[in-house]
């Protein structure tokens, strides 16, 4: 049967699993040699989320913890494009979002720093993007936060995403990172990415076409996934 | 353009990824048998991985994945989607409630042996690694094109989960070995 696959991972992009910078990749890297395989019909489709994956107010992170106030801090929006390889849209994909909160603390058991936890933010949303591949979200500018990799070790600000697009190939989870953030390049996880260029492109640009008078400043961060394979190849194993 | 790099999903994924409970792909409408899938998540000393999170993809009963790609004449089964996710809990276990796919279409007329595809992230993971779950009892993994493509046995062995009875129910018992002398075959693809 035809396959028309999709790119193949570009290593040149992503970071190695075993960086030595960043401690806990040190037991967690697989070390054998990844087996090549080519694509099949297992690897080009994907699951797809329908519209009810996403609630209006999980696009505002500032009013979505279920208590009738606003979050503390800055007010940010993101937004930005989901695309491939060769730029084109790729429309209707779920994306879900997690940070810190503006003091640098993620409502979450494990995270015992000594920052206040707000009661109006949980720091959790989804979106989906648009047919031309555009998303959005209002939420608050995470802060940095100490973490136990080094010594004096601050992640940067940074806000999570998690992305399918059309395949199971296609997913990718990643994070962005606020232009001129000192900590930028000491972080051990940014750095892992190999080339200047990749590490450039997770850091998030200010946009004042985005930005709203009186209300919040605006942030763009867009998104390249594996773009797919011109001609469908008749899948051959070899 | 280039593709956007990837990155950990930390230590606190669960608070944005596994609030709802999404490890159960199988409704009571849902056709096929149903099947319990378990394990661990270990690191390369051997230790439990409690901040893992694990995906799966399937196809259904019949061999059809729920994605306009797959255009075989098989039916599909509205009450199955075939994906699920699982954080691994403070033992380092995941599981998934699903049901056993059939085989689909590998290369050259070949069929490949039901399957599960897999999806591994953790803290310390900077890219999620790709795997595949085989059913130990399934005659069809001696001619599977992406099992026979693993060189040896040993690693070959490291794909096939063994089956088990819990409780009069099958269970599939699958660990994920991130590194070390059993690790895991992770595919590039
Ligand atoms: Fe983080």
């Amino acid at each position: 049967m035809k396959i028309q696959g999709y790119n193949p991972r570009d290593w040149k992009s992503h970071p190695p699993y075993h960086f030595e910078g960043y401690a806990s990749s040190m037991k967690r890297a697989p070390l054998k040699r990844l087996a090549k395989m080519k694509q099949t019909l297992s690897e080009i489709t994907g699951p797809l989320f329908g519209p009810e994956a996403v609630q209006p107010r999980d696009t505002d992170l500032t009013r979505n913890a279920g208590t009738d106030g606003e979050a503390m801090g800055e007010r940010v929006i993101i937004v930005g494009r989901v695309l491939d390889e060769d730029e084109r849209p790729v429309p209707n994909t779920f994306i879900e979002i997690w940070q810190a909160n503006a003091a640098g603390r993620y409502h979450h058991e494990v995270d015992q720093h000594r920052a206040p936890l707000d009661p109006n933010f949980i720091g959790a949303g989804r979106c989906m993007s648009n047919e031309k591949g555009e998303y959005r979200f209002l939420t608050v500018k995470p802060g940095p936060y100490p973490w136990l990799n080094h010594p004096n070790a601050w992640r940067p600000s940074h806000i999570h995403l998690s992305l399918f697009g059309p395949s199971f190939v296609t997913r990718l989870v990643t994070q962005f990172f606020f232009p001129g953030d000192p900590l930028i390049p000491m972080d051990p996880i940014l750095n892992s990415v190999p080339s200047k260029s990749g590490r450039q492109r997770l850091i998030a640009s200010y946009a004042h076409d985005v930005t709203e008078p009186e209300w919040a400043l605006g942030y763009r961060f867009d998104i390249v996934l594996r773009g797919r394979q011109q001609t469908p190849f008749e899948s051959d194993g070899r | 353009m280039k593709q956007t790099p990837s990155q950990t999903v930390g230590p606190f994924y669960s608070l944005g990824l596994t609030q709802k409970r999404m490890n159960v792909l199988a409704s009571d409408a849902t056709l096929g048998e149903r099947i319990r899938i378990e394990g661990y998540v270990f690191d390369g000393d051997g230790q439990a991985v409690p901040d893992a999170m694990v995906e799966i993809w399937q196809a259904n009963a019949y061999g059809r994945y729920n994605h306009p790609d797959d255009k075989q004449e098989k039916p599909l089964d509205p009450s199955f989607l075939g994906w699920g996710r699982s954080g691994t809990d403070k033992m380092g276990v995941f599981s998934f409630e699903t049901i056993k796919p059939g085989s689909v279409p590998g290369p050259d007329e070949s069929v490949q042996a039901p399957h599960i595809n897999v999806t591994v992230f953790a803290r310390g993971m900077l890219v999620h690694a790709y795997t595949r779950i085989y059913f130990g009892d399934e005659p069809g993994n001696a001619t599977d094109p992406v099992l026979s493509s693993i060189k040896t046995k040993v690693r070959r062995q490291t794909l096939i989960a063994a089956r088990e009875e819990k409780n009069g129910k099958p269970v599939y018992r699958f660990d994920i070995r991130l590194q070390g002398e059993n690790e895991t075959v992770f595919f590039d693809m």
